[in-house]
């Protein structure tokens, strides 16, 4: 298998000695033209690797802003197929960041495991998180994945214990994505205190870089999260921004690109700013 | 119909699948609670006194075993198969709700959870899980859809005076599904305390299973009481479907008696040709919704569609997965009856036998003449009377275009 971005990503990060940062946008919110238009202004934003929100109907591990985000993507008409252009367009100017999908199983199994892998493959997607395909369940969908070398990315959590982790760990690829409070994204507040030590059993279990997200809304915390984590996940905090600017009759996509900065910024520069956890933790990370 | 050897029928297998049916589809922070779920379940159906106690509630606060009444008029009114009701409608609570959530809740003491959490569409479900928190002393926080609880006040009221939290959910639809959305993100955010009792033989392995086992007292009451009332196993029975518990649970003793027709009916709404209808297994096509693998109504693109059914308790986009199954073996047979149809029965078995049915139930009712011709004089049905109409008159009476 030849060097996959997310792959190269990681070591460049890595060789850098900092966190990389992970903004999370919806599809087609709030139109496929101005998600285009943010997915194209990521990259300068600061973003190291993209998650692109598939949108679903019923998305259950999604709090209140990533549901409305949905919904403001089917209501833009976006569609699995819909989605995986707009990955295609982005593609055209960028050979170089990851773009994971994130999403439900039912629009992927709808579509078909292995004309699903192969359009995604096509269309420059590196990954794919699929919230309520836990590994059991993700034999078919991992095989065609394999097969058209997309990496499955999957979940670990506060509820995993080290014999669930093992199960985890068993054929994934890319980055473990550690989600890093019990319940739905964008609720509760992650903690750096006691992600650190979680994140280390994660590395330890998979042998890959470990992703950190769900509550993390501030550029404190991201720094906070940076310094113990191989790359940082934000997503409600990006998608509220959408809905803030549609509120204010704002333009959407500089205020979106703007919060990403921030956030960006403070996770780039975390490492070698005052680092209140490590000295906590009592230890150089 | 295929034939199944008798005594060959052993699903779920160890996944929780039924075929390709079922499984456990859940975010990765609920994986290790189903798993202990699951454990928990098997400790105590291996447990003799657990089911001495859940025997014991049911027969004494209940009000189990349920009467099987030939309903000698509505048997006249169709010239066919004498016509037997299974009167779940006469349990404590007016619905087979309650044999689920009494099962369940001895579980959830068992497991040391404290705090109780439900899905509900009309009400009955989460009538039926507030009595028994209320029973035990447990706080309750029932989910309903926000259009549920404006249109099913009577029930809403029901649940707060025993105590228990209707939280109206405003996302999505405000309907079934959304409530059982957020029931779930309730469950992944409070994982250490709370047990969900769901409602329905859906969702993520052990439920599909453990409800039907729960439910299964309907099927096994009535082997027993055809043997005693008839001296032979009757020739159909024929239950309602949403998600299908109480169908499930009056289907599953006679999986492996081939002689005896299952026969469930779904609800057909404004009819399968519309898009308002909840016929999952009809008009829908396999997919992953809530935890589990099944029937269900969705577009080209996998988005869920609203069901639409007259009865609340119907309109669900999808069926339990051992529906999926039975009726892809071929030893389940399953029809549909529309709003329409479901009003008139509603009425012709008032008229009939003074029995006032649920609408859900009213469905199956619906389809009965045929099925009792189609068997025929010398032959027996027995149709699930899931529950009692009393919920119902003011749907009922709207559409009549009766003022109460």
């Amino acid at each position: 298998m030849t060097t996959t971005r997310i792959d190269a990503r990681f070591a460049a990060l890595k060789a850098e000695g900092r966190a990389g940062f992970i903004p999370y946008v919806m599809t087609g919110d709030p139109s496929r033209e101005e998600a285009l238009e943010i997915l194209r202004g990521l990259p300068a934003a600061g973003a190291d690797l993209i998650e692109l929100g598939l949108a679903f109907s019923d998305p259950m591990a999604e709090g209140p802003p990533i549901q409305r985000a949905a919904l403001r993507g089917l209501a833009a008409g976006m569609t699995l197929r819909g989605t995986l252009d707009l990955v295609a367009d982005f593609r055209k100017g960028d050979d170089a960041t990851p773009v994971i999908l994130m999403g439900y199983l039912n629009p992927v199994e709808s579509y078909g495991y292995e004309a699903f892998a192969r359009d995604a493959a096509e269309a420059g997607v590196d990954g794919l998180i699929v919230v309520d395909c836990p590994p059991e369940e993700a034999g078919p969908l991992a095989t065609a994945l394999d097969a058209a070398e997309v990496s499955l990315i999957r979940l670990a959590t506060p509820t995993s214990d080290d014999d669930r982790l093992k199960v985890i760990a068993r054929g994934t690829s890319g980055f473990v994505y550690y989600v890093s409070v019990a319940g739905v994204t964008g609720v509760k507040e992650a903690q750096a205190a006691s992600v650190a030590p979680a994140a280390e059993r994660v590395r330890k279990a998979a042998n890959l870089p470990v992703a950190v997200g769900f509550g993390v809304k501030t550029p404190e915390r991201a720094a906070e999260i940076a310094r113990v984590a191989d790359a940082v996940v934000a997503g409600s905090v990006f998608v509220d921004e959408v809905a803030g600017a549609l509120a204010a009759n704002e333009p959407v996509v500089p205020r979106v690109l703007a919060k990403v900065k921030a956030l960006a910024d403070a996770v780039k520069t975390a490492r070698t700013s005052a680092s209140p956890i490590s000295a906590f933790l009592g230890e150089t990370v | 119909m295929n034939a199944i050897i008798p005594n060959s029928y052993a699903w779920p297998d160890a996944e929780g699948r039924f075929g390709p049916y079922g499984g456990r589809f859940v975010p990765e922070t609920l994986m290790p609670l189903i798993h202990e779920l699951q454990a928990a379940y098997e400790a105590a159906k291996a447990d003799p006194s657990f089911q001495a106690e859940l025997d014991d509630f049911l027969t004494h606060y209940v009000g189990r075993e349920s009467p099987l009444y030939f309903a000698e008029r509505l048997t006249d009114h169709f010239g066919g198969a004498k016509i037997w009701l299974k009167r779940e409608d006469l349990n404590h609570t007016g619905a087979h709700k309650i044999n689920n959530c009494m099962g369940q809740i001895l579980l959830a003491r068992r497991m040391g959870k404290t705090r109780i959490i439900a899905e509900t569409g009309a009400g009955q479900h989460g009538v039926a899980s507030a009595t028994v928190c209320a029973r035990f002393g447990l706080p309750c926080t029932v989910y309903m859809g926000a259009v549920d609880v404006e249109r099913q006040q009577p029930n809403v009221f029901r649940m707060k005076l025993m105590g228990a939290e209707v939280a109206a959910v405003t996302a999505g639809a405000a309907t079934l599904k959304d409530a059982m959305n957020e029931a779930m993100r309730d469950w992944v955010t409070n994982v250490e305390d709370t047990y969900y009792i769901i409602g329905t033989a859906a969702g993520p392995a052990p439920y599909p299973a453990m409800v039907r086992d729960f439910q299964s007292v309907i099927g096994r009451e009535i082997k027993r009481q055809s043997l005693d009332r008839i001296g032979r196993l009757p020739d159909a029975v024929v239950a309602c479907i949403g998600g299908g518990s109480n169908a499930i649970g009056a289907f599953h003793p006679f999986v492996d008696d081939a002689e005896v027709r299952l026969i469930g009916v779904e609800a057909a709404g404004h009819g399968l040709d519309t898009p308002e209808h909840a016929a999952s297994l009809k008009g829908g096509r396999p997919g992953v919704l809530h935890g589990n693998r099944t029937y269900l109504l969705q577009d080209a693109d996998g988005q869920i569609l609203e069901g639409h059914s007259i009865s609340a308790g119907l309109d669900y986009p999808g069926i339990g997965p051992e529906h999926a199954w039975l009726n892809d073996l071929g030893r389940g047979e399953y029809l549909s009856a529309t709003d329409d149809e479901a009003l008139d029965a509603f009425q012709m078995l008032s008229k009939l036998e003074g029995i006032i049915p649920a609408l859900e139930p009213s469905h199956a009712l619906a389809r009965i003449g045929e099925i009792a011709r189609d068997v025929g004089q010398g032959g027996d049905v027995v149709l699930v009377l899931s529950g009692r109409g009393d919920k119902d008159i003011f749907t009922v009476a709207k559409h009549l275009g009766v003022e109460l």
